[in-house]
Formats: C-alpha cells, sequence, structure tokens
C-alpha cells in the first residue's frame, strides 16, 4: 500500500473515539492538524514510528538517511531491556551528496542490511524510511523484501518518513508496520488459554517488571509486551494471544483494532499508572480472558490479589501523607497520566492545582472532572511563558512533567519530576505509584529551594541592600563593634579609632 | 548539636590521619623562600616529603635534624643549630620553620628556648633569615592542628603590635584552611581584587605548589607569602580566618592589629559565600562586581540542575574538623544525607555543627564500618579511602591530603560560587557514570518485598 493510502488508513481509525465524533467529510480530511512555521514543537512521524519501535529489543534497528535523523536522536530513550542490547546500537546509512546525488541510496540500503546480518545476526533487521530517502524515491519496501529472501532473515520496512507527519502518526504508521511484516509470521508450540499481550508499554526505566510478576502470580502469560523489553519472535507469534491491552491509548490503537480485526483478539485499553488503575487493569485483563475460557477461578483470584497489593500499596504511602499534605501539585503530562496519578496523590491529601488535557481524549477529560471536581484545573496547553509565571508566583509546589519542561520549572526554582520518558524511575503498578510518591517527597523536601529563592543580599546593580544584608552571625566576628558599624570608618580611620580586639 | 564520640578500639585500622608536623611544613611550604625543618629522626621528614611528592608531583623542600640515638639520648640541641646553619648557607632560606615531632618532644627538651638561644648566639650568621617553631609532636593532632600551630608561630616571630603605624585602608589579612588548594587561594586572591582590596594570605601555597616550572634550581618555596607581608599583617584593615582551626591565629592576629576578625566557617555553599562577598563589599564600600554576580546566578542553577542528583543520597565522609563541616554541609544542603561522618581530632568546636547523626574520631576503618552498617552510595575523603570505596561497592570522591593517585587536585576549585558548582558537578558526575540499569529482579514488587523483609529501610519520619 502506498504511503498516502496508508495515512488515510490509519488516520479513518474507527476505534478512534475523536475520529468517531467527526462527520464523514471531516474524518476524510484527516487528524493531523496544519503546523505553523516557526511556532511548532514536537517530534515528526519517523520520530514516532522509531520511538514505537525501537525497545524491541533484539532486533537491529536500520535508519536509512543522512545522518541527522538517527545521529542526533539515538540512545536517547530510558526503555530498559532484559536481554542484549542490540537496540542500543544505532545503525544508519549516513547517505552522503554523492550517495543522493547517484542514485545510490538503495545499493547503500542493501550493503547496510547484508552487513549487519552478517555481524550482528540479528533475528529481524528494521530499516526505518527518512525524508531524504523517501524523496529521492528509495523503495525500502523492495529493498527489505529483495534482503529478506536473499539473507534469509526478516527485514521489515517501517514507512514513516519524517515530513508525512506528526509524532503519534509515526507510532500508527509503525503498529502498520508489526500488522503488515511480523505479527502471525511465528507460530509458537505453547500458546495457552491466559497469555495475553500488552501493546503500547515502553519499559522506560523498567516498569513494566514491576508489573509483569502480578500478572505471572495470576498464571497470566505475557506473549508479547509491544515494544518494551519485546523479542521480535513474541511480536511474530502474538496472534495467539487472548486478549490485549492496550496502554498508550494514542499510540497503537489501531494495532489493537487491527490484531482484533484479523484474529479475534480482543482488547481493553487500561494504564498502570496509579493504584487503581492498575487494579483496574488486571481485573479488565481477567475479564476478557474468562470470557474466553480461562478457568473461571481466574476472577476470584484476581480479586484476592487485587485487595492484598492495594493494602500493601496504601500502607506504604501512609507515612508520606504527613509530609506531603496540602502540598500543591501541577500534573503537566497529557494522555493517561493527566488523571491517573491523580487519586492516589489526592489519597495522600496532596491538591492537585492543574492538569494538562494536551493528548487526552473526551474519557480522559471526564475523568479529571471527576477526581478534581474543579474543570477550570484543567488547561489544554500552557505556554512556557505562562507556566513560568504560574510557578514563580509560587502557585504550586511541585511541578511532574516531561522533560521538555523541566527548565521552566527549574528556572522557576520549582521543583520538579519527569514522568515521562528520559525519567530514571518506575513510576507502574502499585510499587511504582509508592516510588513516585517517594520521589516527589524527596523533591520536595531537598533544601535547595530554600536555598535558591533565597534572593542575592545586593540588588541588580551589585549594591547590598540596606537592611535585608545577611548580618554575619555575631559569634564569627571577634570585634567589640558590629561590622556594619565600623566598616565606613576604615577608609579614613586612626589608629585610635580603631577598637580593640 | 552532633554527637562527637570517640573510637574506642586499641588499634587503628587505616588510617585517617597525616601526622601534625605535616601539617605544619604543610603551612611553612606557603611562605616564600622557606624550608621546613622537622626536628626529629630522618623517617619522621622522609614519610611526610614522600606523602607530600606524591600528592603535589612537585619536589618539595623539607629537611630534618637528623637525630641519632647517641643525640636523642644526650639532646638534640646541637644538631638543630647544625640543621638550621647548614640550611641557611646551603640554601639561603629567608625562613625556615620548625616543626617538632614525637621524637624530641617525648624526650622533653625546650625546643623553643633553645632556637631563642641558636638566634641569639648565630644571631650574625642567621642574619635575613627568620626561624619559628611549632611544637608539633605526632601523637597530637593532625593536619589542620600542625597548620594552625606553624601559622601562629609564623605570626609570632614575625608579626609586631602595629603601634602606631597606620591601618591600610584597603589591605586585609586572609588565614587560609588548610583544606584549601592551589585553585582556591588564587581563586580568594582575585575575588578580594575584583573588590579593589588587596589580600595577604597566610599560607599561601599558592605559589609554591601550583606546579609551574621555574626557571633555576630553587632549594626554598619558591613563592607563598613572602616575609615582610607576613610583618606587615598587623596594619591590615581586617582579618579573616577561614575554618574554625584558623581562629586561634586569626586572634592573635587581630589583636596585634586592633582590628575585627571575621571567622568563615566555610567559603563552600551559597550562603557563607554570600556572606563573605558581603563583607568584601563592606570593607570597600564597592558594589558587588558584575562579573562575581555571575557566578552566583551560575552557582544556584547548578544547583537546580545538580540537585535530583544528590537527593536521598547517603554519603560517608571521613575528612578533618573544618573539612567534613564544610563537605557534611555541602551535601545536606542539596538534600543528600551524611550518614556516616569520621574525623581526625576531637578537639575542634566545629564537630558539633557536623550535618551528620554522630561524627566519630577515628580511621577509615570506622568509616568502612559505619558505611557497611548503614548502606551508602558514596565515600569521601582522601585517596587512601580507595580500598574501602572498592570493598563497599560504592565510587569514591577524593578530597583533602592526600590524593597521590588523581592529577590535578590542587587545580580543583572547592569554595566560592565557582569552587562550590564545580563540586556539585563532580558529585552529580560521579552519581551519572554509576547510572544503575534496572533489572526484572530489582523491581519484582514479591521479590522486593522479601528483600525489604530482610533489611527494612525504615519509611521517612513525619515533619
Amino acid at each position: 500500500m502506498a504511503l498516502q493510502q496508508k495515512i488515510a488508513d490509519v488516520f479513518n481509525e474507527p476505534a478512534c473515539e475523536k475520529n468517531q465524533a467527526k462527520s464523514e467529510k471531516e474524518r476524510k480530511k484527516g487528524c493531523s492538524k496544519p503546523l505553523t512555521p516557526g511556532a511548532a514543537a514536537g517530534g515528526c512521524a519517523f520520530d514516532g514510528a522509531k520511538i514505537a519501535l525501537q525497545p524491541v529489543t533484539d532486533v537491529a534497528h536500520l535508519v536509512h538517511g543522512p545522518l541527522a535523523c538517527e545521529g542526533n536522536s539515538w540512545d536517547n530513550r530510558g526503555a530498559a531491556s532484559s536481554g542484549g542490547d542490540l537496540w542500543r546500537t544505532s545503525f544508519t546509512t549516513d547517505l552522503t551528496e554523492l550517495d543522493i546525488v547517484m542514485g545510490q541510496g538503495e545499493k547503500k540500503l542493501y550493503r547496510a542490511i547484508k552487513d549487519i546480518v552478517a555481524r550482528y545476526a540479528p533475528p529481524a533487521v528494521f530499516v526505518y524510511q527518512t525524508c531524504v530517502t523517501a524523496l529521492i524515491g528509495d523503495d525500502i519496501d523492495a529493498v527489505c523484501k529483495h534482503a529478506s529472501e536473499k539473507l534469509g532473515t526478516p527485514v521489515v520496512p517501517v514507512n514513516a518518513p519524517g515530513f508525512a507527519g506528526s509524532k503519534n502518526l509515526g507510532n500508527k504508521l509503525a503498529g502498520e508496520a508489526l500488522i503488515d511484516h511480523v505479527i502471525g509470521t511465528h507460530e509458537p508450540d505453547d500458546a495457552g488459554p491466559t497469555d495475553i499481550n500488552v501493546l503500547g508499554e515502553f519499559n522506560l526505566s523498567g516498569e513494566f517488571w514491576q508489573v509483569k510478576p502480578l500478572f505471572e502470580r495470576l498464571g497470566i502469560r505475557i506473549r508479547a509486551s509491544v515494544p518494551g523489553d519485546a523479542r521480535y519472535q513474541d511480536i511474530a507469534g502474538a496472534h495467539t494471544a487472548r486478549a490485549n491491552m492496550m496502554v498508550c491509548s494514542t499510540a497503537l490503537i489501531n494495532l489493537a483494532r487491527k490484531i482484533e480485526e484479523r484474529w479475534g483478539i480482543p482488547y481493553f485499553e487500561g494504564s498502570f499508572y496509579g493504584i487503581s488503575d492498575t487494579s483496574d487493569a488486571l481485573r479488565q485483563t481477567a475479564r476478557l480472558l474468562v470470557a474466553r475460557g480461562a478457568p473461571v477461578d481466574l476472577t476470584e483470584r484476581t480479586e484476592a490479589l487485587i485487595a492484598e497489593e492495594e493494602a500493601i500499596a496504601w500502607a506504604r504511602l501512609e507515612p508520606y501523607r504527613a509530609r506531603l499534605e496540602g502540598k500543591r501539585v501541577l500534573l503537566n503530562t497529557g494522555g493517561v497520566k493527566s488523571w491517573s496519578v491523580v487519586s492516589a496523590l489526592q489519597e495522600i491529601g496532596m491538591e492537585i492545582v492543574g492538569t494538562s488535557t494536551k493528548k487526552s481524549t473526551i474519557e480522559d477529560k471526564e475523568r479529571i472532572i471527576a477526581l478534581i471536581k474543579d474543570a477550570s484545573h484543567m488547561f489544554d496547553s500552557m505556554a512556557p511563558r505562562d507556566l513560568y509565571a504560574m510557578l514563580a508566583s509560587g502557585k504550586a509546589d511541585i511541578m511532574l512533567s516531561g522533560g521538555r519542561t523541566q527548565f521552566i520549572a527549574l528556572k522557576a526554582k520549582t521543583a520538579w519530576l519527569d514522568i515521562n520518558q528520559e525519567r530514571h524511575h518506575p513510576y507502574a503498578g502499585y510499587d511504582g505509584m509508592v516510588e513516585m510518591v517517594r520521589q516527589i517527597d524527596r523533591a520536595l523536601s531537598n533544601p535547595v529551594w530554600a536555598a535558591v529563592r533565597e534572593p542575592a543580599p545586593w540588588d541588580a546593580a551589585g549594591e547590598l541592600h540596606a537592611k535585608s544584608a545577611p548580618s554575619l552571625a555575631q559569634s564569627d566576628v571577634e570585634t567589640d563593634r558590629g561590622f556594619a558599624r565600623t566598616r565606613k570608618r576604615f577608609a579614613t580611620t586612626g589608629v585610635d579609632e580603631m577598637g580593640e580586639c | 548539636m552532633t554527637l562527637v564520640t570517640q573510637n574506642t578500639k586499641p588499634v587503628s585500622v587505616n588510617p585517617l590521619k597525616s601526622s601534625q608536623p605535616l601539617g605544619a611544613a604543610f603551612a611553612y611550604l606557603g611562605i616564600e623562600g622557606s624550608v621546613p625543618l622537622f626536628h626529629g629522626s630522618q623517617g619522621c621528614t622522609s614519610f611526610a616529603l614522600v606523602l607530600f611528592v606524591r600528592h603535589f608531583k612537585e619536589t618539595i623542600p623539607l629537611q630534618t635534624t637528623a637525630m641519632d640515638e647517641v643525640q636523642t639520648v644526650l639532646g638534640g640541641a646541637e644538631n638543630l643549630e647544625e640543621a638550621i646553619l647548614n640550611l641557611k648557607s646551603r640554601t639561603k632560606a629567608k625562613f625556615i620553620g620548625v616543626a617538632t615531632t614525637a621524637l624530641v618532644e617525648t624526650r622533653g627538651e625546650d625546643i623553643v628556648g633553645e632556637v631563642a638561644s641558636i638566634r641569639q648566639r648565630r644571631a650574625q650568621d642567621l642574619e635575613g633569615t627568620t626561624i619559628a617553631v611549632a611544637q608539633t609532636p605526632d601523637f597530637d593532632g593532625a593536619i589542620e592542628e600542625g597548620w594552625r600551630k606553624a601559622v601562629s608561630a609564623t605570626l609570632d616571630v614575625l608579626a609586631e603590635p602595629r603601634g602606631s603605624q597606620a591601618v591600610i585602608p584597603n589591605r586585609i589579612n586572609i588565614l587560609a584552611a588548610s583544606h584549601m588548594t592551589v585553585a582556591d587561594v588564587e581563586l580568594l586572591r582575585d575575588t578580594v581584587a575584583a573588590f579593589g582590596l588587596e589580600a595577604t594570605i597566610l599560607p599561601d601555597i599558592s605559589g609554591a605548589l601550583d606546579g609551574t616550572v621555574p626557571e633555576r634550581w630553587v632549594p626554598t618555596t619558591y613563592g607563598g607569602t613572602p616575609v615582610e607581608a607576613i610583618r606587615a599583617m598587623p596594619r591590615a584593615a581586617c582579618t579573616i580566618a577561614i575554618g574554625e582551626h584558623m581562629r586561634e591565629p586569626g586572634r592573635r592576629l587581630a589583636k596585634l592589629g586592633g582590628m575585627p576578625l571575621v571567622v568563615f566557617d566555610t567559603l563552600t555553599g551559597l550562603k557563607s559565600v554570600d556572606r563573605l562577598m558581603t563583607l568584601l563589599a563592606e570593607i570597600s564600600g564597592r558594589p558587588v562586581p558584575a562579573g562575581i554576580r555571575r557566578r552566583r546566578n551560575q552557582l544556584t542553577d547548578a544547583m537546580l540542575d545538580g540537585h535530583f542528583h544528590f537527593g536521598g543520597k547517603r554519603i560517608a565522609i571521613a575528612a578533618e574538623p573544618d573539612l567534613l563541616f564544610a563537605l557534611s554541609g555541602f551535601f545536606a544542603g542539596l538534600g543528600a544525607e551524611v550518614v556516616a561522618a569520621v574525623t581526625t581530632t576531637g578537639h575542634s568546636a566545629i564537630l558539633e555543627r557536623v550535618s551528620a547523626p554522630t561524627v566519630t574520631v577515628g580511621d577509615l576503618g570506622d568509616l568502612e564500618d559505619l558505611a557497611r552498617a548503614v548502606g551508602v552510595d558514596l565515600v569521601v575523603t582522601h585517596a587512601h579511602g580507595r580500598q574501602a570505596a572498592e570493598r563497599l561497592g560504592v565510587p569514591l570522591m577524593r578530597v583533602g591530603f592526600p590524593i597521590f593517585d588523581r592529577l590535578g587536585s590542587q587545580h580543583k576549585r572547592t569554595i566560592l560560587y565557582e569552587g562550590t558548582r564545580d563540586l556539585i558537578f563532580e558529585v552529580a558526575n560521579i552519581f551519572q557514570a554509576q547510572l544503575h540499569t534496572p533489572t526484572p529482579e530489582d523491581l519484582d514488587p514479591f521479590l522486593r518485598r522479601e528483600r525489604e523483609e530482610h533489611h527494612d529501610r525504615s519509611p521517612p519520619a513525619a515533619h
């Protein structure tokens, strides 16, 4: 399918709530908002596709294009692998001017694939299209097909050149690549009635490992987690699972729906952020599995586990209540996190002074209103200037957001916690929520805030403030007069005027 | 108030201390044209010399009275006289700093009296050479005490009451702390100069131990505080003492000059530096220069960027009292917790204000035991801490003396806005270099629970 058709197809996503609310005509226009040159932010489709697939750990990810696409972006995500680190090794065809002028891109791509297969013997190679190679007409589909046949290793084209659209579109095109070329190409010999896939889970800081054991305790096997800590073979066999959990709905919704369409695997949308959400994810999984023939007692066992784990989590959060009660949080993240962590933070007495709904669905927004009871605390997105003003005026004690707005908080001398992809702490499941609260506490209790908010003892011209200058502690000045009083006389003082020590 | 406890075990395991005479020699090395002279056996000097050379990677002028058995029994006055005269004739030293050792102090000689008598008897031979004596037996104190005694002894012999001489209004005295590096001294001098003031810094190790290559062979120190400048110190407008251990010499000097003394516990950390800048602005009557204001801004930004790496970290520090105080405040101020603190001597009043639950007067063995018992993320001490850090499986941040397995420690800044900023980066980079890669076993909620049942880190206290 040509790229344009593919994009139209992806935009016409029937499972998308926003899309369903549109008229037929609007739907055809697609959902990409035209970008405003000079006022655009965010990644491109290639970025989105790479993000969505790169955490597949044993695959060689080869970017076909000039250097910038891969060279400026590699090794920047905090996904974790329990296996190899081939996914972190950066491969690019690094096209030169000569390659482009002479039209040698395809040849170079084939040689690159061949070299990677020979040196690293990966179970598969993913080849990413970029703007320049799309522009000069390199047919990566054909090269990948040829290479797969010649080399006996699956070579998967990911056709999402940057100029095709947004990062979100790229996520979806990545899902298409999996549907078209990967899922269903391998038949595992151990498929069982309690196998599930988790889609849209990136295993940032290894956080999926905080919830995977919960499933395992219930006898539920994760056939494939896509893409976090995934293996190629597991994704190839993902069509044998009995249910899918869709974690980050805006990213891979087309993947979930198409798997359902083609293999009849039902899915639900859920989240591992927050205590009740984690419970809900377990509950829904059990429900879908039982409906498809898993032992009926799974429901009961799931409820028992939920009750036990929730009690432990709340008990672990309790000591933080006294420290965090009344502290004001600004959530600037969007998507499910805009509400999924809210209830736990409120439960220990924190106040939500605002939450962004930038990437939230209609349902997300309804849940936010139900939780914070005040729609005025909901904002679509805030200009950096306004955000700075809000934080600098002390309207929040801490902001939880992604790295993009980190320095707005820090320059406003406000505590900040990263809850997006570059963070170093795992926040999924019951343990993850406790960890997040622990990190919030750690950030808020750092004495650095008081220290940096203390103004310099001088004005903008360096003149000491007459009154607010920090006076030297008396014990440290060994003279019978205060320093401030004696200092003015130093310039003209004679012997007799000096105080004795 | 921090509880200070004395280690009571009968054996010192992996000593933290360097000896008191070494501290005295260190200070004497900060005087121009000087040769420190250990009054003791040859080995006393040789060991200190080797340690200095390993730390500074420089030739160090350090001599010995080379007491042998017979002289030790009969009395070492002759050796002392001979050593002083030899040094005078061979090196043309302008300053000879005598530091006694445990050997001669155990014998109980009146060294001060002897030196006075030598000065008198040999006045002609010794013309143009000042001789100071610090009584620094190895069995007491450590570097800070030796340093302090040497500075006091130097002031005693060189500085006289100001009398009717006029105060020089734009000149101040700075009594440098023993843990200040060459770069610290240089930075401090430049900072003072930026206010239009002139600082006499004593000791000034920046001239002699800064790793320059002199054009000719110099048998003495080739930089440092000039003897004449020390003589003029009572005429300055003010004395600033850095570190509790400089309070006592500061008092001497302030009394001689009838000037105020301001003691700074530390010059590391935003607040302390703000205080110093305020003081300099007050003395000079000038505004705080733009460059310094910008450095302050850089420091606050470094604090903001750096605090992520400090929050919740558990730190073990072993250092001399004033350095321990400075570092514990530095770490605590950025959200880390000093959970093990060991120091060399219990005499210093500053120990009660160290940001740690307790301070143990002990050795690196104590530091290792404490750190193992409570669990730490970083060990902060001198280079000898490397074995402990390795066994504990945590990184070592090298501070103080000696640092013999890294180059350039004398060119690291640890004070003022710049130095504090650099320290923040150093610590943050140590932690970033140790970035822990999570594993499924680490994050498994059931396994975690089992682990925590074994050794539970207590939940946070309500405040």
